[in-house]
């Protein structure tokens, strides 16, 4: 049987559902028997070199790279999974949602302790090269098809796992209820 | 001495006392009906509607239906329970409940009914409605973002003679819970812990105290809310 293949990414996220993903411990060795991933920073694959069974998202998007990113994904992946709250709900960097776009820029640039007289010409980031930033963070569901979610901040290692698991394998999902939380 | 009725609740036969109310006369026949808005020993108020059900094939909130002889009331029925994950999700949507940095995660009524119901993400589109923080009070945080509106605080928080502490402002969309200007003084820690406690949500938080209780022991860590009810199956 071949294996599955996975594609993930951090979108406006921390990696913190990264990380949680490798709290799996030595599951690690079961999961390299069971999937390959492709586009990933687990192995830093840059692009999609192939068709994908599963993509895992972390974080909303709040630019228009993560935009981009994510309808890569879509194109890419028969499943996707929008994996901890960033992804879900927009997370922390959604509490920017409200906020008009130019005082937070200010914010962050001119006026916050650290930036407060240290930028005398009042610079504000205008290169080409750098993606826009969206009105406000939407979780991925409102920009792509989801097809599954996995809740937490970072979603337990477990939940992350027996998702995994169950997807790769056609089991049916284990969702005990102390793996199953919002924060 | 108020005549005992019987009942039945998915099929299964209850006993209970006339005129009590649905929500009371299961939990003392081991069954759990989801309540949000309803508060222990104060009367119903009936504004979440979380405790929907259905009695004789009508729905109803249990809350605030007495008890009658022969009531067949559906609870665990998979439309029954799909009403009330949507409630459950409509309140998720419509304010801004950041569970990662609120201070009542784990001990929230809220949180722990879409534990319960499994909700994985609101079928409703988010509405990131801009509300205030108001920490003006010595003693009291107000976060209006976790507001459900479901005026517990109104209804139990009152002083020794029988004023609320709290009351609603404003109107429509813009309803929002406010502290009585003449007994804000009044707010001691103790009523401040009182309240805090009082609200299923993170809306009213007593100051210098937040995540005292750590990961793991808080009240809806490892049990879902209303299993203190169930029987052991
Ligand atoms: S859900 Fe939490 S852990 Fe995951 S990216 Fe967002 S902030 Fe980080
Ligand atoms: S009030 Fe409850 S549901 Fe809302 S953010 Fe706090 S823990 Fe989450
Ligand atoms: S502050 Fe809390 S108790 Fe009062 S109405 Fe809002 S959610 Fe209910
Ligand atoms: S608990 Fe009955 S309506 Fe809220």
């Amino acid at each position: 049987m071949s294996k599955a293949v996975v594609a993930t990414t951090s979108m406006a996220g921390c990696f913190g559902c990264h990380m949680s993903f490798l709290d799996i411990d030595e599951r690690i060795l079961d999961l390299i028997e069971l999937v390959e991933f492709n586009k990933s920073p687990i192995d830093d694959i840059k692009h999609f070199t192939k068709q994908c069974d599963i993509g895992l998202l972390e974080g909303g998007c709040a630019n228009s790279e993560n935009v981009e990113v994510l309808k890569e994904f879509r194109k890419h992946c028969k499943i996707l999974v929008s994996v901890g709250e960033c992804a879900l709900m927009g997370g922390l960097p959604a509490m920017r949602n409200g906020i008009p776009i130019k005082e937070c820029i200010d914010e962050a640039y001119l006026n916050a302790p650290t930036t407060k007289n240290c930028n005398p010409d009042r610079i504000l980031p205008n290169d080409d090269e750098l993606p826009m930033l969206l009105d406000r963070v939407y979780p991925c569901h409102e920009i792509v098809k989801i097809d599954y979610f996995l809740p937490g901040c970072p979603p337990r290692a477990d939940l992350i796992w027996n998702a995994l698991y169950a997807l790769v394998t056609g089991d049916e999902l284990k969702l005990p209820y102390e793996v199953f939380k919002y924060d | 001495m108020s005549e005992f009725v019987s009942f039945k609740i998915d099929g299964k036969q209850c006993m209970g006392r006339a005129g009590e109310y649905i929500t009371e006369a299961a939990e003392r026949n081991n069954i759990y009906i989801p309540t949000l808005c309803d508060y222990k020993g104060t009367a119903p108020k009936a504004s979440c509607r979380v405790c929907t059900v259905k009695v004789n094939g009508r729905v109803m909130t249990s809350c605030t239906t007495p008890l009658q002889e022969g009531m067949e009331i559906e609870n665990e029925t998979a439309e029954i329970q799909d009403i009330r994950s949507g409630i459950i999700e409509l309140l998720f949507a419509e304010g801004n409940h950041l569970c990662p940095s609120c201070e009542k995660s784990g001990s929230c009524e809220l949180q722990a009914l879409g534990y319960r119901f499994r909700m994985m993400v609101p079928r409703f589109p988010y509405l990131f409605p801009v509300r205030e923080i108001d920490a003006s009070h010595p003693k009291l945080i107000k976060d209006h973002n976790r507001c459900i509106l479901c005026k517990r605080c109104v209804r139990v928080m009152k002083d020794e003679k029988g004023r609320s502490f709290f009351a609603f402002y404003k109107r429509g969309a813009k309803l929002e819970i406010t502290i009585a200007p003449e007994l804000a003084d009044k707010i001691t820690d103790e009523v401040a812990q009182q309240a805090m406690d009082v609200c299923p949500t993170g809306a009213l938080l007593k100051k210098r105290k937040g995540w005292d209780v750590p990961v793991g022991k808080r009240l809806f860590d490892m049990k879902p809310i209303g299993s203190e009810f169930e029987q052991v199956k």
